[in-house]
């Protein structure tokens, strides 16, 4: 069995009288690709923010990359990446500029960060655009880059908050390929997302309903469990149910 | 349904919405946005413009909404041009921006008073056109739209859209970011609204969202690729397609990737549909993979849907450019 | 007009729920107020002053207890020996010290040339500078009141009047500075963020994809503002009038008629900024940097124009506070009528216009 990076018993965490996440358990593996759906408001975005040590839990229990999410904070951002739909570059910096700041950020030594930067900046094929600014970049290239600044100090686990909205068929599918290669080289890959055919491409698949996990499996299995042809129609049937509006 | 497009465009040709040749740059010409578009929408009509971000789908809205003018070419809504009778087209649209534009300081009915006396109208007048929608929201209304959910939001911001009894209807991008449950809702309100003869043109980046349009544009790089109704697209682009799966997915595509005879191999959900030069190769791709210790491996057609297609108008795109 | 109505309502809508703009609106004046009136008081109030009493008879005596017995001064150190002057002043035990020479009540019945010398700490010389005129004043006071029906054919009394504030009392300076600064601040600042606010939050776009016309939702957002403001010039009238005791001077009604008029220029100022900028953080910048800090430094407030070098002086003359500035000063503290303030009001008038077209001009139908 691989070794555990995340671990959750009973995680819950309330606002006031709103039970945002419902005593949610769950454990992901080293180098598992992780699908965590939900319908808006199911509670996802609250528990993501709990496991990469930015929100403290009302109750229960949760580890990331073995260390506590109420008390080691900081050891967590050391171990994990973290990239968002909504806010993954500087856009008035150039890509070089923005994957030594990120770099940095994570506390990667300076020689090696030029080293690596450099790296990656002719394996993504960006050895013309690396002083231009990312906002000039379209969106398919910048969500690429960001993933690679996110994963570059090795983390044992990348959060990745919707990183393929808006993306483009085949940069999406780039996208996922980079995801692959990080999985490969050991990294966990914990992904949110909306469209349901990437749902397909995890290893597994939680579906968090009011709160809850309603279901968690292979896609394969939550496809037969739920008589479905694909995962969309496993969504579909769990989300109709929800109770609370988003 | 009956088909409105032919129906209405027989009696008068008035709510369509006509580009033609439409250019936009920004920064001094040096970004393109719009590249020579041209298209026609009937009276009546549910349009999809899909493609991802980039792609020029709100630049092209802000030209038809009058809030930007093209470069070069020529738009008119409703047989108004947007640059000359931009007063005339702001009465008859409604606009629905692809981030939420309302006031989020002020209460769902604040909002939908305020839009409507805008529109020199009021909540009563127009009542019926929003009621389907605004049910869902009314138990909410004094809720300040700052407070709102994301599905409730753009609950709101359509029924602001609509309450001055649009002919035509702008929606850029509204179910960005919304899960599949929220978005099946969504399109359900717009069949509705359709059904009252309002035309629609609605942008996603959505593929799937394709099959509820009575017809689509296919757009990438400010280009139109494509124009028509999705099973026409569909029936001209179809290429014999393979789905292939086997076990170490990753490995397998890279592997298929590698085959001598495959143009294009991309993962589509469980499958993984595999496009070849010339004849299908299924055989020798799977003697092929067996070498390189597939295991478990199927091969069987598939019909391509839209990504398959967009795909592959893509690849053809950077190939003539 | 029921569209404008209706915009009118929603701006105060806005105003009346964001609680961080109504305490800006509201508690700034106030705070400013009670910090010039209070805090930052450059007005002499029971300055302690040194005594070197050489002469000990009975004129001195009185005067003494004269000073002491004002509201500006409180004797708390008599002083024997001129040496003792430099120490009293290093402890920082009194502001000026008072000598009076041997022989005072004779040389100031007989010889009309007594002599009284005043020593100030001049580290702090604006503080001294006062303190000695306050202290001059209550010696003539003393002077008149001994010679007042005695004939004095030779007598010279170099006489400093302080006019219009004969008490040197600092409020006349700083209200009409207060009233200024607010008003500019207010005005310009808080109409432009509210615009571009809408340019933000991308309704703008909206606003705009409907048959309503540009300039009114422009004007109707200025509204609020204008009623705002001049709640907040009555406010700082009322606490000047109450809290401050400074009464006014001029006619009420022409002073509340030139303030609305300014609020008008600061409001079309706010419009051009507006129209011209994208993000509320660059309104900001430009309210605060581009005109707060001009309308601070050449309205004559804090740095008296008159002082400055020819060319800033030229500056000032374009800048819409020094002209307003002037004009409260001239109704409120010297109780001039409007032929006294024509001319500024002219200027104001003008600016207001040109500020008002170029907005209009430069605010677009367009997104581009």
């Amino acid at each position: 069995m691989a070794e555990t990076v995340i671990h959750t018993e009973n995680l819950t965490r309330k606002f006031g009288n709103f039970t945002a996440v419902d005593a949610i358990s769950f454990e992901v593996s080293k180098g598992e690709i992780f699908g965590f759906l939900g319908a808006n408001g199911a509670g996802k975005t609250t528990a993501m923010r709990i496991l990469c040590g930015l929100l403290a839990p009302t109750s229960g229990v949760a580890k990331v990359a073995g260390y506590d999410v109420y008390t080691e904070t900081e050891n967590i951002k050391k171990h994990i990446g973290y990239m968002s739909q909504k806010f993954s570059l500087y856009n008035n910096l150039t890509v070089r500029e923005n994957i030594h700041f990120f770099g940095g950020i994570y506390g990667i030594p300076k020689r090696e960060l030029k080293e690596k930067s450099e790296e990656l900046i002719s394996r993504l094929g960006l050895t013309q655009e690396a002083d231009k600014l990312v906002g000039s970049l379209p969106l398919g290239w910048k969500q690429k880059i960001s993933f690679s600044t996110a994963i570059l100090h090795e983390p044992k686990i990348v959060f990745l908050d919707e990183p393929t909205g808006g993306v483009d068929p085949i940069t999406r599918r780039q996208f996922w390929d980079m995801i692959y290669e990080a999985a490969h080289r050991g990294i966990t890959v914990f992904v949110t997302t909306h469209y349901m055919d990437e749902a397909e491409y995890c290893d597994r698949v939680s579906i968090m309903v009011d709160g809850a996990i309603a279901a968690l499996d292979t896609p394969e299995e939550l496809r037969n469990q739920f008589e479905a042809k694909d995962m969309d129609e496993v969504f579909l049937r769990l989300a109709r149910g929800a109770k609370r509006g988003e | 349904m009956a088909e409105p497009v032919e129906a209405t465009s027989e009696v008068e040709d008035m709510s369509r919405v006509s580009i033609q040749n439409i250019t936009k740059t920004y920064e001094k010409g040096t970004v393109t946005a719009l590249d020579d578009v041209s298209l026609e929408v009937e009276s009546g009509e549910l349009f999809g413009l899909i493609g991802p971000d980039g792609a020029g789908k709100t630049t092209l809205f802000r030209i038809l909404t009058t809030l930007l003018k093209p470069d070069e070419g020529k738009a008119e809504v409703n047989g108004f041009d947007v640059v000359d009778d931009f007063w005339e087209i702001r009465k008859i649209v409604g606009y629905m921006p692809g981030k939420f534009s309302l006031y989020q300081d002020l209460s769902i009915i604040e909002n939908l008073n305020f839009f409507a006396t805008v529109f020199e109208t009021t909540v009563e007048e127009n009542y019926h056109l929003i009621k389907d929608i605004y049910v869902q929201i009314e138990p909410f209304k004094d809720r300040l739209a700052g407070a709102l959910s994301g599905g409730m939001k753009q609950k709101l911001a359509l029924c602001c859209a609509l309450i001055h009894e649009p002919k035509v209807l702008f929606l850029d991008e509204p179910t960005t970011g919304v899960d599949p449950v929220s978005r099946k809702e969504f399109w359900d309100m717009l069949d509705l609204l359709k059904a009252r003869g309002i035309t629609i043109i609605v942008s996603t980046p959505y593929m799937d969202e394709a099959s509820r349009c009575d017809r689509i544009a296919l757009m990438q790089d400010g280009k139109i690729m494509e124009i028509d109704r999705l099973e026409n697209i569909l029936e001209k682009h179809r290429q014999p397609t393979y789905s292939v799966k086997g076990t170490d997915r990753h490995r397998l595509i890279q592997d298929i990737r590698s085959f001598d005879q495959t143009d294009s191999c991309f993962a589509f959900g469980e499958d993984n549909h595999v496009v070849f030069k010339d004849s299908p190769a299924t055989d020798s791709l799977l003697h092929f993979l067996g070498e390189k210790g597939h295991m478990n491996l199927t091969v069987h057609e598939v019909m391509p849907d839209i990504e398959d297609v967009f795909i592959k108008l893509m690849l053809e795109q950077e190939n003539h450019g | 007009m029921k569209l404008f109505l209706a915009f009118v309502k929603k701006e105060f809508q806005h105003l009346l729920r964001d609680r961080r703009s109504m305490m800006i609106l509201i508690g700034l004046p106030v705070m400013m107020m009670l910090l010039f009136g209070f805090a930052l008081s450059s007005e002499v109030k029971n300055s302690s002053i040194g005594i070197l009493d050489n002469a000990k008879d009975e004129s001195s005596r009185m005067l003494i207890d004269r000073l002491d017995h004002s509201q500006y001064f409180s004797v708390v150190k008599f002083l024997d020996r001129e040496q003792e002057i430099d120490q009293t002043f290093r402890r920082g035990e009194v502001r000026i010290v008072v000598i009076f020479p041997p022989n005072f009540d004779h040389d100031l019945r007989h010889s009309n040339s007594a002599q009284i010398r005043f020593v100030g700490d001049a580290s702090d010389p604006n503080t001294s500078n006062i303190v000695i005129n306050y202290a001059s004043a209550v010696v003539r006071d003393f002077q008149n009141e001994l010679f007042g029906t005695m004939k004095m054919p030779y007598q010279i009394t170099t006489e400093t009047r302080m006019l219009y504030n004969p008490q040197l009392k600092s409020s006349y300076n700083f209200v009409p500075g207060v009233m200024t600064l607010i008003l500019m601040l207010l005005g310009a600042m808080m109409t432009s963020v509210s615009i571009v606010k809408e340019k933000e939050m991308g309704t703008m776009e909206i606003l705009l994809v409907s048959p309503m016309k540009p300039l009114l939702v422009v004007l109707s957002k200025a509204v609020p503002y204008l009623a705002l403001c001049f709640v907040d010039v009555i406010l700082i009238l009322l606490m000047a009038v109450f809290i401050l005791d400074m009464p006014i001077a001029g006619s009420l009604p022409l002073l509340l008629a030139e303030s609305l008029l300014f609020i008008l220029t600061t409001l079309a100022l706010g419009l051009l900024i507006s129209a011209n900028v994208e993000s509320q953080q660059v309104a900001m910048f430009i309210s605060l940097v581009g005109f707060l800090m001009p309308a601070l430094v050449f309205s004559g407030f804090m740095f008296p124009i008159e002082n400055m070098p020819k060319p800033m002086q030229i500056i000032s003359n374009i800048v819409p506070t020094k002209w307003y500035y002037s004009i409260v000063r001239a109704i409120m503290v010297k109780g001039l009528g409007f032929s006294y303030v024509a001319k500024q009001t002219g200027i104001l008038v003008v600016m207001t216009v040109i500020f008002f077209v170029a907005a209009i001009k430069k605010f677009k139908v367009r997104l581009e």
